[in-house]
């Protein structure tokens, strides 16, 4: 440290050249392809003239709708990035049996720890959000969600967090602690670089967005349903994205509090979770996954929800003991804040703690257990059609049972005693995030994606992909399973027991075909947007949908509904149509109304290009710059709080002209089905 | 390093336990899994004989029926959880033959120190017990966390700078096991294993003579000698000098291992585990 600062320290703070990794190949190349690309789609964006669709209608749009899109968006390109992560893993265990493989623990601990922030924060998280924003208020029959601005403010923050840990790849470093950054390695004594900084400050900053997004979500849930939308009629979807969303609420302020806290020890000097002065690490284990369990139920909630609809539609029947999934996703609400000590049995706690945590977490495995029972009887009875949704769900039921036995398994303290930490645990999560959260992605996806864009995704490419993916997943991870039994740790860079080696070699071929899952995925999004002519929808109900979200156009207008629907029962836009056939539907024109939407907005654009400013600074200790990102910032806020117009209006012949088109097209499909 | 080829009590137990518990829940989960692919094939819609009943969305009986399976294997695996944890508390001894043996160990970045207080002497990277015996293990860190374990003897438990845990095993059987840390705990986190030499119980103390003749001695400076982040290939063993030094460590009388030496002051640091390739 030099005794007074230099300019170079002042303006530049701990960043110089040194922070470009030149002497690691594999970074370089991936951020320099990446460089490349983003640099490539800029170009043709501003070429082509594009760039003012971009700026009016998506980066500055408030319509959920459009946010949600955007979300999934970023999910599915930060699904490359971890998924990348998880292939070099795969490749490095593969082969680092007696040799240190090719990566050196510098470069793969920050992989692994990349791998599980990207997949948790940046893939899972937005895409169940995306999923929740696109479709929940089209659920409850209502024009927008309670916030919008904020709504963008919340996708933005979260598209800087993915920024900054992308950006740890060609600037400095990411950390190589694992993604919760256990103290005392993510303190500055063990972790001196900005490894740890990256990931704390991209997390405070993404976690501000989730934040918002959840209290946004509630409060549409709670305040925004339409007429008749009692809270026992809402959808199952909307249910669990209230439960989910309470769950945000109550459990990310607790991961911003830790993480300021760790943030606190590194920048000045505290002592919360050091070695020495009575800092206490153990602290941070429970606050951490007082976060960290309920988090688990914050994306696999959604899920629940999604294969809920999925199943009950593709069955055409209601969903099986409704009251009863109620309470279950409820319960689950609640307990999963009950149970966060089962991560750390081995930590010494007595056999009393340790047992009545054990018994709480399987606890949860009651309410989650009756979700199986009622989508299997949903089923009973049903005329069940296999399109890819379908398939991604009973996919799930199959894969997430399996999870759920192993989850339960290490909930048995002294059955965890010889797994925790293993790669039992390993392919245990994967089993239950990928089978339940992913797959429910990846229902919601095809099963929405007509809603969101007017056509539908192709079948066969999409069947492929799923049953890629469905085998891949079994192929990667049971082997995990068995290696865990063979007493092998997570996290191993290289490793001399020749009996693990089998099995790392089967898991890198299910990585393979893992990926042949992937590329399906992509080349289903290909050929599906050049068919979409054959592919279009243009009845708006292209499953035969039992929720509001069917009621309307696809893409709905930005107004969604050119009327409040109302709602006389569950599955309320099944009724109509029952009632409607029976009516012959026949009734008078409508006297349409002007309606009032939220004017587009930069804030959030704006205001998350200040935080990723600021975000940077902080990680390079560049403090004028921290002031400036916190100012602008700041100021974002000022303007908009100080806006004139926050509404426009769509006179009502517009919205007469765009619902008459909807209507014309609904009736000829009703009358065809009445036919029928 | 086979869970399910147990060389010791606590290990027995632990993969009984995890055995029984998969059964237990297997008993539910194939009828169900078996459902799910039958229900899902017999109501395919293009099977004309399966009837559709759209109106079957609610049964009393069925409800009482699901959500009381689960309950039931969660009330019997409770009663598994909660006897299990109390009978294989970690804390609590586990009776063996001859006299029992008290072992310190300390993580340290990147190797495992064992100290025999009553034996004086200490080792690096090999834990050698004698067959038969209580082993009563201390246990604390260097500096960052790491976890103690020999999958072959049973339960694992942290290892925690400041803090001592308690751990009890015994090796029922003579030969050769492996240890390593299951918690990471940094770049050299994958050489932490460590060799188990279980020995015969009268073998034991020619061993302890054997080591206890040589040269080296572990005192405060060799020991902060040893703590300097690192990886140790040879099995280093030691004379005690002090037999309070585990105390010392654990109350922090020793200060924590340093981390990585900072030679670049940018955004990587190079660390001490140049070694490490």
């Amino acid at each position: 440290m030099p005794a007074v600062p230099t300019v170079e320290a002042t303006m530049l703070g701990k960043l110089d050249w040194s922070a470009i990794p030149f002497d690691q190949p594999i970074p370089l190349v991936a951020g320099a392809v990446v460089l490349v690309a983003i640099l490539g789609v800029l170009i043709w964006v501003v070429v082509k003239g594009h760039l003012p669709y971009l700026w009016h209608e998506w980066i500055t749009s408030v319509d959920h709708k459009r946010i949600g899109v955007m979300y999934i968006l970023l999910a599915s390109v930060m699904l490359l990035r971890g998924g990348s992560d998880a292939i070099m893993m795969r490749i490095q265990q593969a082969v680092a049996y007696q040799s240190q493989g090719y990566l050196p623990p510098e470069h793969y601990n920050q992989i692994f720890s990349a791998h599980g922030t990207i997949m948790i924060f940046f893939v899972a998280m937005p895409f169940v959000i995306g999923l929740m924003n696109l479709v929940v208020p089209l659920q409850l029959g209502v024009r927008d969600v309670a916030f919008p601005t904020l709504n963008s403010v919340g996708f933005w923050l979260t598209a800087t967090g993915a920024l900054l840990v992308n950006l740890s790849l060609v600037i400095g470093e990411f950390a190589r602690t694992g993604w919760l950054a256990f103290p005392p390695l993510s303190e500055l004594s063990y972790s001196p670089g900005v490894g740890v900084d990256y990931y704390a400050w991209s997390l405070q900053i993404s976690g501000v967005g989730t934040l918002v997004a959840g209290i946004n979500l509630v409060t549409t849930v709670l305040k925004l349903r339409t007429k008749g939308m009692n809270y026992l009629r809402m959808p199952m979807f909307c249910w669990t994205t209230l439960a989910s969303n309470l769950l945000i609420v109550a459990a990310f302020p607790i991961l911003t509090a830790t993480l300021a806290m760790l943030l606190l020890d590194r920048y000045l000097g505290f002592h919360f979770f050091t070695n020495e002065a009575g800092g206490n690490v153990m602290m941070f284990m429970n606050l951490i996954w007082a976060w960290g369990h309920p988090e688990v139920y914050i994306l696999v909630l959604p899920a629940f929800g999604i294969f809920s609809e999925v199943v009950s539609t593709f069955s055409g029947k209601a969903l099986f003991g409704y009251r009863s999934m109620v309470l279950a996703t409820m319960a689950i609400c609640v307990i999963s804040f009950m149970v966060w000590l089962h991560h750390f049995f081995t930590m010494g706690a007595g056999p009393d703690v340790n047992a009545i945590f054990g018994i709480a977490s399987m606890i949860i495995a009651i309410p989650t257990g009756v979700k199986i029972y009622n989508w299997l009887f949903t089923m009973y009875g049903g005329r069940i059609r296999f399109a890819t949704p379908m398939l991604w769900s009973v996919g799930f039921m199959v894969t997430f049972i399996i999870g759920g036995l192993t989850g339960v398994l290490l909930a048995v303290p002294p059955a965890d005693f010889m797994l925790h930490n293993s790669m039992f645990l390993v392919a245990h999560f994967h089993n239950v995030i990928i089978g339940g959260v992913l797959f429910g992605a990846f229902a919601g996806f095809e099963y929405w994606f007509p809603k969101a864009f007017g056509f539908r995704l192709d079948e066969r490419w999409g069947k492929a992909a799923f049953w890629f993916t469905f085998l891949g997943f079994f192929v990667t991870f049971i082997p995990l399973y068995v290696a865990g039994m063979l007493g092998m740790t997570r996290r191993m860079q290289h490793y001399d027991v020749a009996a693990w080696r089998p099995w790392m070699i089967v898991a890198a071929f299910g990585m393979a075909v893992l990926t042949i899952g992937v590329i399906c995925q992509i080349l289903q999004l290909v050929v599906s947007i050049r068919n979409r002519e054959a592919l279009r929808d243009r009845t708006g109900d292209p499953w035969d949908g039992r929720s509001l979200e069917w009621a309307t156009s696809s893409p709905p207008p930005v107004f969604n509904f050119a009327f409040n629907p109302d709602v006389r029962g569950e599955d309320a836009y099944w009724d109509m149509k029952a009632r409607a056939r029976q009516q012959s539907l026949e009734h008078d024109a409508p006297e349409y109304r002007d309606i009032e939407m939220p004017r587009n907005s930069p804030t959030g654009f704006v205001c998350a290009f200040f935080a990723t400013i600021m975000g940077f600074a902080l990680i390079w200790h560049i403090w004028w710059m921290v002031i400036l990102g916190g100012l602008g910032a700041f100021a974002t806020f000022v303007v908009f709080a100080w806006r004139d117009h926050d509404e426009y209006v769509i006179p009502a012949e517009e919205v007469a002209r765009i619902d008459r088109v909807n209507l014309e097209e609904r009736r000829s499909l009703v009358s065809m089905a009445g036919a029928i | 390093m086979n869970l399910l080829d147990p060389q010791g009590p606590v290990a027995a137990a632990n993969s009984t336990i995890l055995i029984d518990s998969v059964f237990i829940m297997l008993a539910i989960v194939v009828p169900t899994i078996v459902a799910i692919l039958a229900f899902a094939f017999w109501f395919r819609a293009s099977n004309s004989k399966a009837r559709y009943q759209p109106d079957f969305v609610y049964s009393g009986r069925v409800e009482m029926v699901v959500w009381s399976i689960p309950a039931l294997t969660v009330i019997l695996l409770g009663g598994v959880a909660w006897i299990g944890s109390h009978q294989l508390d970690p804390a609590a001894p586990v009776p063996g033959t001859g006299s029992p043996v008290r072992i310190q160990a300390v993580s340290l970045d990147w190797k495992w120190l064992f100290i025999y207080p009553d034996q004086r002497i200490a080792t690096v990277n090999t834990l050698t017990v004698p067959a038969g015996a209580e082993l009563n293990f201390q246990l604390t860190s260097s500096s960052v966390m790491n976890t103690f374990f020999i999958p072959q003897l049973g339960s694992m438990i942290y290892t925690m700078n400041g803090m001592v845990t308690k751990l009890n095993l015994r090796a029922d059987n003579e030969g050769k096991l492996k240890g390593l840390s299951a918690h990471f705990s940094g770049d050299g986190f994958p050489d932490m294993m460590f060799d188990v030499n279980v020995i015969s119980p009268l073998a034991f103390p020619d061993w302890v003579a054997a080591t206890a003749k040589t040269d080296a001695v572990l005192d405060e400076a060799s020991y902060k000698k040893l703590m300097q982040q690192g990886i140790e290939k040879g099995r280093p063993a030691y004379r005690l000098e002090d037999p309070r030094l585990f105390d010392l460590i654990a109350n922090q009388h020793i200060p924590p291992g340093p981390g990585p030496e900072l030679i670049s002051d940018a955004g990587r640091p190079h660390s001490g585990g140049h070694d490490a390739r």
